[in-house]
């Protein structure tokens, strides 16, 4: 490549991260002022200086247990992507490998079923899990995953396809059972698919705001993503310092989790959208 | 054929149980019951009663379902094809054979992992009137600009009225004006496009280098490269975004519902936050189950005419 192009595309690239990336520096920059600082017009970029203390009231505020909802948020997440990776794995395993009637029914239903927001069957379920008496609790947020997710079905088992049945065969002749082959063979060989399976459920999970808003009545089992919005609300639109603190300590662990697991991620969405 | 023997059955539908059980309780039940409630009157506090088309018949004259409807159309007409155009072409950009490659492609990213309330909370602050970034960034130049107009008019003779307006020209108020609430958010559309970068660059990445090649031996300037090799290649991925992104406007909820609540005015009153309000706060359940069912059929038939559209510009190889 010429270098005027190579300089030219750099800049290109330079100026659109810098878009990009901005808001999150406006909102690291907002966090570390003063309220006097924030609210102050003209506005100033850069804060005056480290100005811990909103992090230490939104950490300290009663009425924002940051390490409650963390823990409500992290136990809802582990759980729903447990609950996903083990019954969308073994649905994936069915349709891919096994051979029965109807296979191919719920395989066309599943396709179907990804086509339909979580709104459109949201005021049944509410329904469904109030006859339960499961309102106000967490677990319409995590006990579903455990009765398969379509997308994750649908990737595991495009996966699951390229896996040869020579293998599989072979151990049914060694005497091996149908779950014995799922559990040593399937699961052990999908470990990468797994790995993505796992960490966009987490992720979906984590991020998941309209569930927490329909079924969490109770603050005391609030999710961050849920946590934030109320403390926004009754902030009313004002101490956007101690918001941007508080949205700043929300996203850290994500972006952190992010750069643990980058390789797995970056090369899993970019599976999602080529097998379609 | 080859025959199936009843074991062969009772375990293929064991491992399946757990998902054909989900699909009877949590979509062909609330789908049902979604169809029942849509032709009753009920409140989730008495049982339902059956009124037949009465909530359908209601919704042609709501003001709210037709404003809401209308708004998620116009957020789709506009962010779906400038988030499908803003993502190829920075695919393009990313996938140029740059030292710094795996930094930009990093921050394009990162846009895409916040969750939405976070995402709600720090663009309504960046378009806050007087203390956002935003106008403090679009300020200067646009008093610049106004000035050069007024000047402009000025020598052809404007009156001091029309020039004074332009010399006072101020950036919008954004999310407190009902004219720009929707362009605001729709702009923001455009941050969390990092996910289908790259699946575009991924698309991208595998294009065969000898096409491009031999266009190149051919003569075929950059731009034609990119027309006759490039976008034919990507266009399966671009269908399965467009897809993607269809049934995404119609559950767009967290953003607007955080940032402006669907106002000012419910200029950005989206279907589904008019569906959440008329299900959980103002109790219509029938109203609700109905509105669900038409955004089904609704997303149905888009997708379907993009699945009808395809085979005119999808080329699978």
């Amino acid at each position: 490549m010429k270098l005027s192009r190579r300089i030219l595309v750099h800049l290109l690239l330079l100026l659109i991260c810098v878009g990009f990336i901005g808001p999150f520096l406006w909102m690291i920059c907002t966090s570390l002022k003063t309220a006097k600082e924030a609210s102050h017009v003209p506005l100033t970029l850069l804060p005056n200086g480290l100005y811990l203390h909103n992090y230490k009231r939104v950490l300290d505020n009663p009425s924002f247990q940051m390490m409650l909802y963390a823990r409500n948020t992290l136990i809802i997440s582990v759980l729903a992507t447990l609950g996903t990776v083990l019954s969308s794995s073994l649905a994936a395993y069915s349709l891919a490998k096994l051979r029965w009637r109807g296979r191919t029914t719920i395989f066309v239903i599943m396709l179907l079923s990804m086509m339909i927001p979580f709104q459109v069957t949201m005021v049944p379920m509410y329904r469904e899990f109030r006859a339960m008496g499961m309102i106000g609790t967490t677990l319409p947020l995590w006990l579903p995953a455990f009765f398969g997710a379509p997308f994750f079905i649908f990737l595991l088992r495009q996966f699951y396809l390229t896996i040869p049945s020579e293998m599989s065969e072979a151990a049914r002749i060694d005497g091996c059972s149908d779950f014995g082959i799922w559990w040593r063979i399937i699961l052990p060989l999908s470990r990468p698919a797994l790995a993505v399976v796992a960490l966009f459920s987490f992720m979906g999970s984590w991020n998941n705001f309209i569930g927490p808003l329909v079924y969490l009545t109770h603050e005391k089992t609030f999710t961050l993503a849920l946590a934030l919005q109320f403390f926004d609300s009754r902030a009313g639109g004002a101490n956007y310092e101690l918001l941007m603190a508080a949205s700043t300590l929300v996203i850290l662990p994500i972006v952190v989790l992010f750069f643990l697991t980058q390789k797995t991620f970056i090369q899993g969405i970019a599976t999602t959208g080529l097998k379609g | 054929m080859e025959r199936i023997t009843g074991r062969q059955q009772v375990t293929g539908m064991l491992f399946a149980g757990p998902y054909i059980l989900g699909i009877l309780a949590f979509l062909a039940l609330p789908l049902t019951l979604a169809a029942y409630y849509s032709f009753c009157n009920y409140t989730l506090l008495q049982s339902p009663v059956w009124v037949g088309l009465q909530n359908y018949h209601r919704l042609l004259h709501d003001h709210v379902f037709w404003v809401s409807l209308k708004n998620t159309l116009v957020y789709a007409a506009f962010s779906v094809p400038l988030t499908l155009g803003a993502s190829v072409a920075l695919a393009i950009l990313l996938n140029f054979p740059l030292k710094s490659q795996a930094v930009y492609r990093t921050v394009i990213f990162l846009p895409s992992l916040v969750p939405a309330v976070a995402t709600a909370l720090m663009w309504q602050w960046l378009y806050n009137d007087r203390l956002g970034l935003v106008n403090h960034l679009l300020a200067p130049p646009l008093s610049w600009l106004g000035a050069m107009v007024a000047d402009v008019e000025g020598l052809f003779g404007a009156g001091a009225k029309t020039m004074a307006a332009w010399r006072n020209i101020a950036p919008p108020a954004w999310l407190n004006d009902p004219r720009w609430a929707m362009t605001a958010v729709i702009f923001l559309s455009v941050w969390g496009i990092g996910q289908t970068v790259v699946i575009f660059l991924a698309g991208l990445q595998d294009i065969p280098r000898t096409l491009y090649e031999a266009a190149e031996i051919d003569g075929v300037s950059p731009f034609g490269r990119f027309l006759h090799v490039t976008l034919p290649m990507l266009s399966p991925v671009i269908f399965f975004n467009l897809i993607m992104g269809i049934i995404g406007t119609w559950q767009f909820f967290d953003v607007p519902y955080v940032m402006t609540g669907g106002g000012p005015k419910r200029s950005t009153t989206f279907y589904t936050m008019y569906l959440y309000q008329a299900a959980f706060t103002q109790l219509r359940i029938g109203a609700a189950s109905a509105m669900a069912w038409i955004q089904f059929l609704i997303i149905l038939v888009l997708t379907g005419m993009a699945f009808a559209s395809a085979r005119k510009w999808v080329h699978y190889t």
